[in-house]
């Protein structure tokens, strides 16, 4: 059985530029993690410090359990595929997909063998003889994954294989990849900023920033109880309401409208509330927790609009909220309602979660 | 132009068929200027090369000469009496090590200073650049005392050595610009994909590099053919002579004579194996040229 583990990583490239820092991480086979977060967290450095084509500074990567840090990336069989795809632009398509097997004197039967499975799986058959200069985005984004498929690798590595896709292609293969991978055993780490891809394909999520863990969990799990501030605005589209309020004897105000505080938030002066837009609705009967507002934007997403509210009593209060398309409601005066189960509540300083 | 009956010839085209394509007309008359223009001396060589002595001193000047005035006793004095076959394989052998040596030691150098993060890289580079600042003329003096000091004179190596130090710079510089927009990706994939340093080098890199390798190899290579002074001065003895020094030193049979025509037929072989070489790599050159300019 295939696993990864990162040990206490971390790289530092002087004393000051630290990209990852103790970072602690398992993904056992058949796992997909996915690391995701704004450009600059550090995820590429991780995924190219597991390749073996960045130094690490500190800690340790076991794959199988056995510590590759002084390994080249030749000896620790993962496969990776880049965001260019980096295909040789000398050879065919076929001499790429097998430059791999070739150099690991693999039987010709047997790399023949296995071509033939991964062209199968990702419709490559016509394509064989053509150069990769001869190929569109999405043909040669299916070659670099044949080119990794075949090598049946203990750990594969995907640097954002999707950004160069066109809008469109790119939910087509990542549908595609998700079949792939569902498939086979190995364990997948997977980078990318585009957190619609973390949610969809991974089995497991990792969110970064500034080098640290934010939160680690099923993409679920980290919709649904993001860990702190960072996470709960990052992971879900579009983003959440995040405001910072002050207590009012256990309550906070919101403009002219006050919203009960838990027990557990009862102790901190200021608190920073959030609540998702798909989760503010129009009030229905019994509805205890509404604000009132006027609505100053409205985007049309198709499936719902996405409205934006200036609460009355705070000029500078505005909270968004995505209201069916086929709902009917007002622009002056609007009436919302924020369901007390849906509310996050965040320390000011720390922004950790308050449970 | 106002009929109303249905024409068989639309009046937009008749209008057009009558004016005179002024622009296209301009076009071929300068291309053919410039044609003839940059060839002239080329062709009034190879014609004089062709052409029997009477012809050349001929009084009315002979551009085309007559079927009977054609000759090819120049060419064959050439190899004959001259031993032109020698100069040639003395050029062939200094230019083609030069550009080997060039290419060999100047490839590896702009690759380092590519892809390695080296201290202090832009001296190195500044002091590339400063080489090619001196006039080459100048270099010649000081060249002739070391020549002189390792004993090198009548030795191909003090035609070897400068040419590979002149053109260098050349190298390095356009084969570092070259190494900068390969895609790291490619190198970081080849690992990946278990090549190791040289395999990667051999078998990925160099293929994409060949047309930067033959564009820079072809510019050493002309610039060691056509050499003439270092050639002049280092090399005395007559089998050692480059053809440039040969075709120069051709003498007639008395004082006064010049050899028209032996002087075009050396020329004319002297340039030969360039042409040749320069066409045979033509798309390979255009494209090492533009390599950079335009992202592949």
């Amino acid at each position: 059985m295939s696993t990864l583990e990162l040990k206490n990583l971390t790289k530092a490239y002087s004393r000051q530029v630290v990209p990852v820092k103790e970072l602690n991480l398992n993904v056992e086979k058949n796992e997909f993690l996915t690391l995701v977060g704004p450009s600059g967290c550090g995820k590429s450095t991780i995924l190219r410090m597991i390749a073996g084509l960045e130094q690490v500074t500190d800690g340790e990567i076991l794959i199988n359990g056995r510590n590759v840090n002084p390994l080249p990336p030749k000896e620790r069989n993962i496969a990776m595929v880049f965001q260019s795809y980096a295909l040789y632009p000398h050879m065919t398509v076929y001499e790429n997909i097998a430059s791999g097997l070739k150099l690991r004197k693999m039987p010709a039967g047997e790399i023949q063998k296995r071509i033939q499975d991964a062209s199968q799986v990702l419709g490559l058959d016509a394509l064989m003889d053509r150069r990769p200069s001869k190929l569109s985005g999405g043909q040669r984004q299916r070659v670099a994954l044949g080119r990794a498929l075949v090598r049946e690798p203990d750990a594969f590595l995907l640097d954002e294989p999707l950004s160069n896709l066109d809008a469109l292609l790119r939910e087509q293969v990542r549908a595609d990849l998700k079949q792939i991978f569902e498939r086979q055993k190995s364990p997948v780490v997977y980078v990318t900023h585009d957190q619609t891809e973390a949610m969809t394909l991974s089995t497991k999520v990792a969110v970064l920033s500034d080098g640290y863990l934010q939160q680690l969990g099923a993409p679920n799990d980290i919709y649904k109880t993001p860990a702190n501030k960072f996470v709960a605005g990052f992971i879900g589209s579009p983003q959440m309401n995040l405001i910072d309020v002050e207590q009012v004897g256990g309550a906070v105000l919101l403009g002219d409208f006050k919203i009960h505080l838990p027990a557990a938030a009862q102790s901190e002066r200021t608190v920073v509330l959030g609540i998702r837009p798909e989760h503010v609705r129009l009030p229905e009967d019994g509805d205890t927790q509404t604000i009132r507002g006027n609505v100053f934007l409205v985007e049309n997403l198709g499936m719902s609009d996405l409205v934006s509210l200036r609460v009355h009593g705070d000029e500078n209060l505005v909270i968004r909220a995505l209201i069916p398309a086929d709902a009917t409601w007002e622009r002056e005066d609007l009436e919302l309602a924020l369901p007390l189960q849906s509310i996050h509540w965040f320390r000011t300083e720390t922004g950790a979660r308050i449970e | 132009m106002t009929t109303t009956q249905p024409s068989t010839t639309p009046p937009a085209s008749e209008a057009q068929g009558n004016r005179i394509p002024w622009q296209r007309l301009a076009l071929w008359a300068t291309v053919i200027f410039t044609v003839f223009f940059s060839l002239g001396p080329p062709i009034w060589e190879l014609l004089t090369s062709i052409k029997t002595n009477a012809a050349i001193t001929a009084d009315s000047v002979v551009y085309l000469p007559a079927f009977d005035q054609f000759t090819a006793e120049h060419y064959i004095q050439l190899f004959t009496r001259n031993r032109f076959h020698i100069y040639i394989l003395n050029s062939l052998f200094v230019a083609i090590v030069s550009t080997v040596l060039c290419l060999g030691i100047g490839s590896p150098a702009a690759y380092a200073l590519a892809r390695l993060q080296i201290p202090g890289e832009r001296i190195v580079l500044t002091g590339v650049m400063g080489v090619t600042l001196f006039p080459y003329i100048l270099l010649f003096l000081g060249l002739l005392r070391l020549v002189q000091f390792a004993g090198l004179a009548n030795n191909y190596l003090a035609l070897i050595i400068p040419y590979t130090a002149i053109n260098m710079p050349l190298t390095i510089l356009v084969m570092r610009s070259f190494f900068q927009q390969l895609p790291k990706d490619l190198e970081d994939s080849a690992k990946v994909d278990g090549y190791n340093v040289v395999q990667m080098l051999w078998q990925i890199i160099l293929p994409m590099t060949l047309p930067a390798l033959v564009t820079t190899g072809i510019l050493a290579f002309i610039f060691a053919w056509n050499e003439f002074i270092f050639a002049l001065t280092f090399i005395t003895r007559e089998s050692m002579k480059t053809i440039p020094v040969a075709a120069a030193q051709l003498g007639g049979t008395s004082l006064f004579e010049v050899p028209y025509g032996p002087l075009a037929a050396a020329t004319i072989i002297g340039t030969l194996p360039l042409v040749l070489l320069v066409l045979f790599f033509q798309r390979k050159i255009v494209q090492g040229l533009t390599a950079g300019s335009v992202k592949g």
